[in-house]
């Protein structure tokens, strides 16, 4: 009974949706107030039904209802309850039912906050938002239907695949999803403002804090992955440059470029044209993302099992959103009017550097995803794309964007005095170079691009706190000043500090193990001692043990230091999970902070008690952890920021003055 | 400063970064496409030594052997064709006989044996990995009843 009404109630929401998309739109076309009046409520109506199936759905997962198809293939009644209701979303159905509750949360939220919002812009952007929802609603009801039954019920389910049975991969596609969907309502203002014809500094204000919210929360959808991927599939690599994960970051990368264009057209009136692009482009990025992991177009090594007979709708939906808004971007665009000038060398100037640096990377990263794509369909054979193509393309555009970032937010608007502006980074610049040649002198002959980049990280990392302590005159007024000017700052500008400094912290991490890891395999006798980068840890042998739904064989290790002190006793396994007959590798991960300890075991010997054992030292992975919460951190303070609360005015002429006495924010 | 003269220099900026662009791609290709062969390729017309590839095919059943240390021998067959592959390190949990597998290496000096970098198999027990599907569609050895339809 339940799982009926959850399938009714997605039904009815796909009924609200075509009413939330076409009353309003029609609405605004002709000037009718009632009719755009129809957007709000029936915003919310389809988040309380969508709502209602997700908790239906929910429901079933809950109390093991095995009449129920989806939740026979993904749950067992032995499971935990946690991995029950993450259960929900660990397949393509329930996938697709939490991306139509968090589109339809994003779109009640424009509906509740949006108050301020001009009617007919408000009815428009909420119009757009029912039209993607009803692309997936019907999707997901005529290709996907999570509440298909099943006669005879089976006694017991098939369970979850037991990679997926972890609480980092439980939480990674919600937040993921917060990201792709919050993309959304950046489209869907960007789409309302062609229709409108109309981009403004109040447009951008109102496009800014939905566009950061998206960016934290993929951002730490992206961190979770590579986390999880880190310490679950015990190759002691985050990041594998793979399709899945390459399609999570161009969004990421261009939503990245968007938030920082929309300041320009906030404060100055400019780039207008291209931040409507820049909004378009990161939602169609988004779609791709949720659909190649979904139809399973691309193979990666992340690729559970996928469907692709719904490739073809999957195709038509993306060739009608995309196909469709660039069409409406290239008849309406040139309405748009032109905004303000400003020199080569300004921050505007170096907001375009921004963003010309991220879309590039961004489309390499796109050509090497889809290039093998494209050269199989053309019978050009089966191409892989490797890690090195990626390191090789991507990493040089990186290094100057980092280098700009370090000045850019010092820099005044219109135009910039750029001696002065460097002429404060000097400590900045100093630490840079002390840092970059000590790693030089360390490393004794390595990498030269590992120093570089580390003293690029360190160049930024002073430079973003340089910029708050110039503008809060720190240790050049008396303490008490300082104090009243940091706390007048506006919170953007400590926002900026911490997502810039983050993003300084996590390079070092990245730099650190790629650089620097120590990789040692080798068979080990119970007993046997190795040493790895200073550590020694000798292998006690393997226990077999019995978890809540799985078997383990778990090997015990006793670390120590270079001076034989005690460090920790690491506990990697191999379970078998029986109920989908699957062995997973456990690695057990012991943080140093400056540094992790790894170990992994595989199988026994043959012959004899030898267990093949794999052991890492990963220097500085916890900067890369570390690193993505300051930028959440910082995303969040920026959102927190009083002029993105408040209601923003509804006049462009307000705007602040630009100068270098009253720098605006950012 | 005119906007014409603005639009001009942003315009050179995005030209400038775009060819930049596809410099890098460009020689990042030349060495980092990994090209796919089955193993019944490998049989017909050989492969250099050195050659950087990807093979892809079941692993034969019965033929998997530990070596010293933690080297593994195992046969790569698309049911027309195997050839024989070592691995020195870690196999991936879902590497099993008789499941697919696929493989990153090349020939070795002797001309014979693909000594593999990689070996990957897959997170998911019921998903054949396109590579060995084609391997054994091209081989004529699919047989849609025995496991899932091929994936593309």
């Amino acid at each position: 009974m339940i799982p009926e009404l959850g399938h009714f109630a997605l039904i009815l929401a796909l009924l609200v949706a075509t009413a939330q998309t076409v009353v309003p739109l029609w609405g605004a076309h002709r000037g009718n107030a009632a009719w755009m009046a129809v957007a709000g409520p029936s915003a919310v109506a389809h988040l309380l039904l969508v709502t209602v199936s997700f908790a239906a759905l929910t429901w079933a997962y809950v109390v093991s209802d095995f009449t129920v198809v989806n939740v026979v293939a993904n749950s067992h009644s032995a499971k935990p309850m946690l991995y029950k209701i993450t259960g929900v979303w660990g397949n393509h159905e329930g996938s697709m039912l939490l991306w139509i509750l968090i589109l339809a949360v994003f779109g009640g939220a424009v509906a509740l906050f949006g108050g301020n919002l001009p009617p007919s812009l408000k009815a428009r952007v909420i119009a757009i938002q029912g039209l993607i929802g009803i692309g997936f609603i019907s999707f997901t009801i005529f290709t996907s239907n999570p509440f298909e039954r099943v006669f005879p019920p089976p006694l017991d389910g098939q369970d979850l695949n037991p990679l997926l049975q972890d609480p980092g991969l439980a939480f990674h596609p919600p937040m993921l999803y917060l990201g792709y969907v919050g993309f959304s309502v950046a489209f869907a203002f960007a789409i309302a403002a062609l229709l409108e014809g109309k981009v403004d500094a109040a447009w951008a204000r109102w496009v800014r804090p939905w566009t950061l919210a998206a960016w934290v929360f993929l951002t730490g959808g992206i961190a979770l992955g590579s986390w999880w991927a880190y310490y679950e599939l015990g190759w002691g690599g985050w990041w594998f440059w793979d399709p899945v994960e390459n399609v999570s970051f161009m969004p990421w990368l261009l939503g990245t470029a968007l938030l920082h264009s929309a300041i320009v057209v906030e404060k100055r009136d400019a780039l207008k044209v291209w931040t409507i692009l820049l909004a378009i482009l990161t939602f169609s990025l988004s779609l791709l993302g949720t659909f190649i992991v979904r139809s399973g177009l691309l193979t990666s090594v992340h690729a559970f099992a996928s469907d692709p007979e719904r490739g073809l709708y999957i195709l038509m939906m993306l060739i009608f959103v995309i196909g469709g808004s660039l069409t409406l971007f290239a008849i309406r665009a040139p309405t748009l009017k032109p905004g303000g000038l400003f020199a080569p060398i300004s921050r505007e100037g170096g907001l375009v550097m921004n963003n010309l640096l991220l879309a590039t990377a961004t489309a390499t990263i796109l050509i090497g995803t889809l290039y093998p794509l494209i050269l199989d369909s053309l019978g050009g054979g089966l191409v892989t794309v490797g890690p090195p193509f990626f390191n090789l393309t991507f990493v040089p555009l990186m290094l100057p964007l980092v280098f700009v970032m370090g000045f850019g937010p010092m820099m005044a608007w219109k135009r910039t005095d750029m001696a002065g502006v460097l002429g404060r980074l000097k400590v900045a610049a100093a630490v840079a170079l002390v840092v970059g040649l000590a790693t030089l002198y360390l490393q004794n002959g390595g990498p030269l691009l590992a120093a570089l980049a580390l003293g690029l990280a360190a160049w930024l990392f002073v430079a973003a706190f340089t910029d708050l302590a110039a503008k809060t005159k720190l240790f050049r007024a008396p303490l008490a000043d300082s104090w009243s000017r940091a706390r007048g700052l506006p919170r953007s500008q400590y926002g900026t500090a911490l997502a810039h400094g983050g993003l300084a912290i996590a390079i070092a991490g990245m730099v650190g193990s790629t650089a620097w890891k120590v990789e040692s395999i080798s068979v080990m006798q119970p007993g046997e001692t190795k040493d790895v980068a200073g550590y020694s840890f000798t292998f006690e042998g393997v226990e077999r043990l019995q978890g809540p739904n799985y078997l383990s064989e778990t090997a015990s290790f006793t670390v120590r230091d270079g001076d034989g002190a005690f460090v920790a006793v690491m506990t990697p396994e191999k379970r078998l999970y029986p109920v989908a007959n699957m062995p997973t590798t456990e690695a057990a991960i012991h943080t140093r902070w400056l540094a992790d300890l790894y170990a992994v075991i595989g199988d026994k010997e043959e012959r004899g008690e030898g267990w093949t054992v794999r052991i890492y030292y990963e220097p500085l992975v916890p900067f890369l952890w570390l690193g993505s919460l300051v930028m959440m951190l910082g995303g969040i303070v920026s959102l927190s920021d009083r002029r993105l609360r408040v209601g923003a005015p509804r006049q462009a002429k307000t705007r602040v003055p630009a100068g270098p006495a009253v720098q605006p924010a950012e | 400063m005119t906007r014409k003269r603005r639009r001009l220099h942003v315009a050179l900026l995005g030209l400038l970064s775009l060819g930049t662009a596809t410099a890098l791609v460009l020689t990042a290709f030349e060495d980092n496409l990994v090209f796919f062969v089955s193993p019944t390729k490998i049989a017909e017309e050989g492969l250099e030594p050195d050659r950087y590839v990807r093979i892809g095919g079941l692993v034969e059943e019965g033929s998997v052997q530990q070596l010293e240390g933690n080297r593994v021998l195992f046969r790569v067959t698309d049911l027309a064709h195997a050839i024989p592959v070592t691995y020195d390190g870690i196999l991936p949990d879902l590497f099993r006989e008789g499941q697919g597998v696929v493989a990153q290496g090349s020939i070795g000096a002797d001309g014979e044996i693909f000594v593999a970098r990689e070996v990957l198999a897959r997170h998911d027990e019921n998903y054949m990995p396109a590579e060995v599907a084609e391997a054994l569609q091209a081989s004529g050895q699919w047989r849609p009843e025995s496991g899932q339809p091929p994936p593309r």
